[in-house]
């Protein structure tokens, strides 16, 4: 919230109205993301779970009162021996996790994304991370995908979580992505922070590369293009396929770089991609341009002193406003018309 | 009181004898480096020693078997006085005790699990302790493993809510096979704890959250057994806290009178007094 924004709340509000009348109806309750043409898939990550654990013991899964809006519930209600209601308590719901990973178990444990990074910051650090332990940390509402404000909108967890030594972090673009990460995740033998796509989730990036599978640690070029290079992750990469689409027909030819892993970062495929030819170099996440997958890249590049033109498509470094996420999406500048029209500026 | 039998025998030394030995180790660590927990490490020397040489089930060559009773130090400064006992139960051998603190030693200034065979958890950052036991317990009711989780934590620590998330999750989760240890010595780094944040009633406030409580005379080494065997031989479906309630230095009077004690400031030539001291009040 800015302080020009704090002085607005004594203005009175009229309901707004449709133009050819009636009330114009848009909503902040936290939903499934807009995913226009898509197919969904519902609760990728809970039934991924369920999978995997049938087929491995050591898979326990624990909540701190969010199972229901993490999608763990499913793996709640086809497994309760091994679902552990933590309570609305954050830094027990890591401990426990770090505990039970002493004892060999993999632990899943669910929560918001603003929860596990500000609140259990502390115990990530130091039960999981620094012990190596293989805790999967996976949160729901990462970046902007709710409405709630900045209690709910988690838009610099990638910022904390990117300076924690041997955390792994994966930023999924759709169902796809989240059915893949489950198993890879769990057979990555150390911590994982994952960020969460929940509810109905979108079936993106089959529909633009038939073959695409998640592979943990490597960035995949989605399309490729001659005039831009944007890399991508979370669901930016499916706004990002979207927005190439549309540049198509104006004859911009856009490739898209998909980058789940933001740590450790594919720089390997990103300075190959981005050392061919001319391109402008776009980055696009659903996170603070402050600390994330774009000054992960700008510093990949001018290490390697690979340096196209280079912009960044991101949240501004603020408080974000409330309200329904298509309208925010357009505000802050990642809705698919807003990054068009970011990228046509550039070029 | 003569020592329990242990895993690899009898042993015919006493808890008493074991609890001065720790002392003497600890105040040697603190020798070598000039400074040290050492404090806290003759407060805590009868708990340990009841502890390692009574209640704990373990094998010396052996600090990962599965069967082993965990021994959680969430009190990182208290390595000191965890080293001491570690080594006087041969779990770390006794020649390493002079490179306490030093560049590459197994035995840092702060416990941590990558660091020492017998540390269980990277304890230091304070209200940690219980809440890894919690996840540990519920690990080993999975596995049908009737091994138990100790962890040792100090009165500071009731100061972190963390602590008391983790004391409603034991008791949520049933688990009888936790037993948390609190040195209550009323010290921390500010000053008195009571005096920090209101800690009163202390056992009654566990006994509240739903545990099995008892407070002793921490450096009573009949009370201390006495208090291990009641926590253990509780069939009551839930958790146990036993608080101990200690002197800082204790076994060296001249340190016992200083007015600050969480960092007890001991001067070069007082190690060695101090060590004398101690050999006067050696168990016969």
């Amino acid at each position: 919230m800015t302080l020009e924004s704090m002085a607005r709340k004594y203005e009175p509000r009229p309901t707004p109205m449709r133009a050819g009348g009636g009330r114009l109806t848009t909503s902040a309750m936290i939903a499934s993301l807009d995913a226009e043409g898509y197919e969904a898939v519902v609760a990728p990550f809970g039934h991924a779970l369920v999978n995997l654990a049938r087929k491995d013991e050591r898979i326990v899964g624990l909540s701190a009162d969010l199972s229901k809006y993490t999608d763990l519930h499913v793996f709640a209600q086809a497994m309760p021996d091994r679902f552990y209601q933590m309570g609305m308590a954050e830094q027990v719901l890591v401990s426990a996790a770090a505990g039970l990973a002493r004892e060999g178990f993999i632990p899943f444990a669910t929560t918001y994304a603003v929860f596990a990074s500000r609140r259990a910051y502390d115990f990530i650090a130091m039960a999981i991370a620094e012990e190596n332990l293989p805790v999967k940390i996976v949160c729901a509402l990462p970046g902007l995908t709710t409405g709630y404000g900045p209690s709910h909108q988690a838009t610099e967890d990638l910022a904390i979580f990117r300076g924690l030594p041997n955390l792994t972090i994966v930023d999924p673009c759709d169902a796809c992505d989240i059915a893949g990460m489950v198993p890879a995740i769990a057979g990555h033998d150390g911590p994982v922070y994952a960020r969460l796509l929940r509810g109905r989730v979108p079936q993106v990036l089959t529909r633009h590369k038939p073959d695409y599978r998640f592979q943990l640690g490597k960035a995949q070029l989605i399309r490729d293009g001659r005039d831009v290079l944007v890399v991508s992750s979370g669901f930016m990469t499916m706004r990002a396929l979207d927005a190439a689409e549309r540049l198509a027909a104006d004859g911009i030819d856009v490739a898209v770089l998909h980058a789940p892993t933001i740590k450790p970062l594919d720089t390997a495929t990103i300075l190959a991609e981005a050392g061919r030819g001319g391109r402008l170099l776009v980055t696009a996440e659903n996170h603070s341009l402050v600390g994330g997958l774009g000054e992960a890249v700008a510093r990949t590049l001018l290490e390697a002193g690979v340096t196209p033109r280079f912009r960044m498509i991101g949240l501004p470094d603020a408080f974000l406003e409330a309200g329904a996420l298509p309208t925010l999406h357009d505000m802050y500048g990642i809705s698919v018309a807003r990054v068009v029209e970011q990228i046509r500026g550039w070029l | 009181m003569t020592a329990a039998p242990r895993e690899g025998g009898l042993s015919n030394v006493s808890l008493h004898q074991r609890a001065w030995n720790i002392r003497r180790k600890a105040l040697l660590m603190g020798e070598v480096q000039g400074q040290g927990y050492i404090g806290q490490a003759l407060g805590v020397a009868d708990v340990l020693a009841v502890s390692y040489f009574h209640a704990l089930t373990y094998r010396p060559d052996d600090p990962e078997w599965e069967g082993r009773d965990r021994f959680l130090l969430s009190i990182g400064h208290y390595a000191i006085a965890l080293y001491a006992v570690l080594m006087e139960a041969g779990i770390l051998p006794e020649d390493e005790l002079e490179t306490y603190g030093m560049d590459d030693s197994r035995m840092p200034m702060s416990g941590m699990a990558s660091y020492t065979p017998g540390m269980e958890i990277t304890g230091g950052s304070l209200g940690q302790g219980l809440g890894i036991a919690v996840g540990m317990a519920m690990g080993l009711k999975r596995k049908q493993n009737p091994a138990l989780v100790y962890n040792l934590m100090s009165d500071g620590e009731l100061g972190e809510g963390s602590t008391w998330e983790a004391a409603m999750s034991a008791v949520q989760h049933r688990l009888d096979n936790l037993i948390c240890l609190v040195d209550f010595n009323d010290q921390q780094a500010d000053g008195k704890t009571t005096a920090a944040l209101a800690q009163v009633p202390e056992e009654a406030k566990w006994a509240a959250f739903g545990w099995h409580a008892q407070r002793v005379d921490g450096n009573d080494i009949d009370a201390v057994v006495a208090a291990f065997d009641a926590a253990r031989a509780l069939s009551e479906p839930k958790p146990r806290v036993i608080i101990f309630d200690t002197t800082m230095c204790k076994g060296v009077p001249f340190l016992e009178n200083r007015e600050i004690t969480h960092f007890v400031r001991v001067e070069a030539d007082e190690w060695g007094k101090a060590l004398a001291v101690l050999e006067e009040g050696k168990p016969q």
